[in-house]
């Protein structure tokens, strides 16, 4: 087999994604009433943005082998924590968004404190850890609300000219030089930014290679002399970290904070499914963050499309639901490839 | 030299299997003690104490008990699953739907078919149950949204449902009974049929178990439609307990069953755990409610604790083994 086909089967679930993300939303777009509009893109990316980041913070638990279940209530608890602490001058707004993503990321390191030295199976660890998050998340705010700066969360969500107009640098956003990118969404300029600076320097790191080596035989990288139990640990680290971003940005685009039990579980249920969808292995060892974003991109733009198509509301989560069992299922593929039924067992 | 070498004198020692009922047993006791002092110090009484309190304490607890006897059959096994509530929920809405003497067997019935289709999924399809069996909650939800228009059906439960729910055989409340006799059952397939051992021995090793001859797909599908099955007879008992089924009413029994499973000893991985476990396990959760309640604790130190308890038993007895080789 050459080269490039070993690269593509070894991506393929990654490609799949990308492409039902690219089928999906230029199919979207194509019908839209309005066709490709700026404001339309900048909504699409400010409602996919939190999901997309609680999926690339479920996917390196799940490289590990592990399952988080309470990156909705990392994300949950950061949301309630930013709409307490995003207020007053420049100087208190970094602080405070410092202090959110430092809480999220501190989160995960409980997580893989008690899944490594605890020696709990990570699923069960962050089932009981969730339900502390859930806990403190209610104690910051026992009902939904709060208050985030305006000027932070208007220039956070929309495109760079409002940034430039919020904060008067480049003429005000009217300056010539500005004009060819003034129009770019900040979520997606995030949206890319996030996995370039914290993911793939991770994942190229010891430490990532690390969690894939735990992910794919945890003997084997203990026998190799690896640090396992360090690597799991910045694992669910780098996990909370991400979760917190979306905590973070969530907060920024409600202006406010909500301790919703159910919103959270169905964060971290779609997650799963995100991350799925973006070909991770739930045994762990493959996959990357970036296949696990597109995931939620697919997820999210699938409801995209139930707007304009004006499908029925009461039939919309059925649709969900079906969409998601089929792409799952995909899966199966595998078995019809299997030759020795032993192979199936893992 | 004529003594024999006598064994060394027999220390008392929990075996693994034993260890994490005794404890979760004796953590029982403390929470009716803290409870006990709490309502003492306040009311001048021992409220928890009394049969009556505590029959009705269980009686609520019996349809997370239900819920709990067949997840830990899917556990065993190695797998979750993640399609409880919806199938739950499913099951009391087209129970009430249909009505009359049918009801409960329809409730049954849909959590069997959930059920079999899960083990289809997991045992022919080789999709991790945790991803399918979530789809298939999806699906049920979009099911019943879609049949339902999104709001509590106005159907009422039958007598029959009710009945099993709220009512009394000699003060006894019949959902206890009827917790009792799945409990039975539960024991019996596990410790004396085929079905009880193959699912342990999946749980330990599928592949071995597979090369000696068990039906492994087999075991599979019987395995979840049991698991669906209890979830089906909890919705119809929870639909009798408030007289109609509503949209999420399975929602608040997923982790807690699972919490009750593992408390209870039962490995996440599979293989080992013994039934009296997930009974001993459901009973703590149900009294930690309960006493959270009497010391009207919000919901957020509820959530706090409820985390802490996890924890914490599962330090004392859930360990893994270290990853040596």
């Amino acid at each position: 087999m050459s080269d490039l086909a070993i690269r593509l089967r070894r991506n393929g679930g990654f490609l799949a994604a990308i492409g039902l993300f690219a089928a999906f939303y230029l199919f979207y777009h194509a019908n839209h009433p309005r066709g490709f509009s700026v404001p339309v893109l900048i909504q699409n990316v400010n409602e996919a943005f939190t999901l997309a980041m609680v999926a690339m913070a479920q996917t390196l638990p799940v490289l590990t082998g592990g399952l988080d279940l309470s990156v909705g209530a990392v994300m949950t608890l950061v949301n309630c924590l930013a709409s307490e602490v995003l207020t007053g001058g420049p100087l208190e707004l970094a602080f405070g968004i410092l202090l959110c993503l430092l809480t999220g990321a501190l989160c995960g390191f409980v997580n893989g404190c008690v899944v490594v030295f605890g020696r709990i199976q990570p699923i069960i660890a962050t089932l009981a850890t969730g339900a502390i998050y859930m806990g403190l998340a209610l104690f910051i705010r026992p009902s939904p609300g709060g208050k985030v700066d305006g000027d932070l969360s208007w220039a956070a969500t929309n495109d760079l000219y409002e940034i430039a107009a919020t904060y008067g640098f480049a003429e005000g956003g009217d300056a010539a030089w500005f004009q060819p990118i003034a129009w770019i969404p900040t979520p997606l300029i995030l949206l890319i930014l996030v996995p370039l600076l914290f993911w793939l320097p991770f994942a190229r790191s010891v430490t990532g290679r690390t969690v894939y080596a735990i992910g794919s035989g945890e003997g084997a990288a203990w026998m190799s002399g690896l640090a396992i139990g360090r690597a799991r640990i910045a694992a669910f680290t780098l996990g909370g970290f991400f979760a917190g971003m979306g905590g973070l940005y969530l907060a920024l685009q409600t202006s406010s904070g909500n301790a919703d039990i159910p919103q959270a579980g169905a964060y971290t249920l779609n997650s799963i499914a995100a991350v799925v969808v973006g070909g991770v292995s739930l045994l762990g060892g493959v996959g990357t963050a970036v296949g696990a974003l597109f995931g939620a991109l697919v997820l999210r733009t699938i409801s995209f499309n139930f707007r304009i198509f004006e499908i029925d509301p009461l039939l919309q989560p059925l649709i969900e639901g079906v969409v998601l069992l089929a792409a799952v299922s995909l899966g199966a593929v595998r078995v019809l490839r299997v030759k020795n039924t032993l192979e199936l067992f893992r | 030299m004529t003594a024999a070498a006598s064994p060394p004198p027999a220390r008392f020692r929990l075996s693994a299997e034993d260890k994490p009922i005794v404890v979760a047993a004796g953590f029982i006791l403390v929470i009716l003690a803290v409870g006990t002092f709490y309502t003492l110090a306040t009311q001048g009484a021992a409220t928890l104490l009394s049969p009556t309190y505590l029959l009705q304490q269980l009686q609520v607890g019996a349809f997370l008990g239900i819920v709990a006897a067949g997840m830990m059959l899917v556990i065993l096994l190695g797998h979750i699953d993640l399609s409880v509530p919806w199938t739950l929920a499913a099951a009391a809405m087209m129970a009430t739907a249909v009505g009359g003497g049918a009801a409960i067997p329809v409730a049954l019935g849909i959590g069997l078919v959930v059920g079999v289709v899960n083990g289809f999924g997991v045992a022919y399809l080789r999709i991790p149950s945790m991803i399918f069996t979530l789809g298939v909650n999806a699906v049920l939800r979009g099911l019943m949204v879609a049949h339902t228009g999104g709001f509590a059906p106005q159907t009422k439960a039958t007598e029959l449902m009710q009945w099993l729910a709220v009512g009394k055989i000699l003060g006894v409340p019949v959902a206890l009974l009827v917790w009792a006799l799945v409990s039975v059952l539960v024991v019996l397939m596990l410790n004396r049929s085929a079905l009880g051992k193959s699912i342990y021995a999946i749980g330990n090793k599928e592949a071995a178990a597979y090369l000696s001859g068990v039906p492994t797909r087999r075991v599979f599908i019987l395995a979840f439609g049991l698991c669906g099955m209890c979830a089906g007879l909890a919705g119809a008992l929870l639909a009798g307990y408030s007289t109609k089924a509503y949209q999420g009413m399975g929602d608040a029994y997923l982790l807690p069953a699972i919490a009750a499973v593992v408390i209870g000893g039962t490995n996440i991985l599979g293989g080992r755990g013994r039934y009296l476990g997930t009974l001993v396990g459901v009973i703590l959760i149900v009294l930690l409610n309960s006493v959270l309640s009497i010391m009207q604790m919000p919901e957020a130190g509820r959530q706090v604790i409820y985390g802490l308890v996890i924890i914490g038993m599962l330090l004392v007895y859930g360990r893994g083994a270290r990853v040596t080789s």
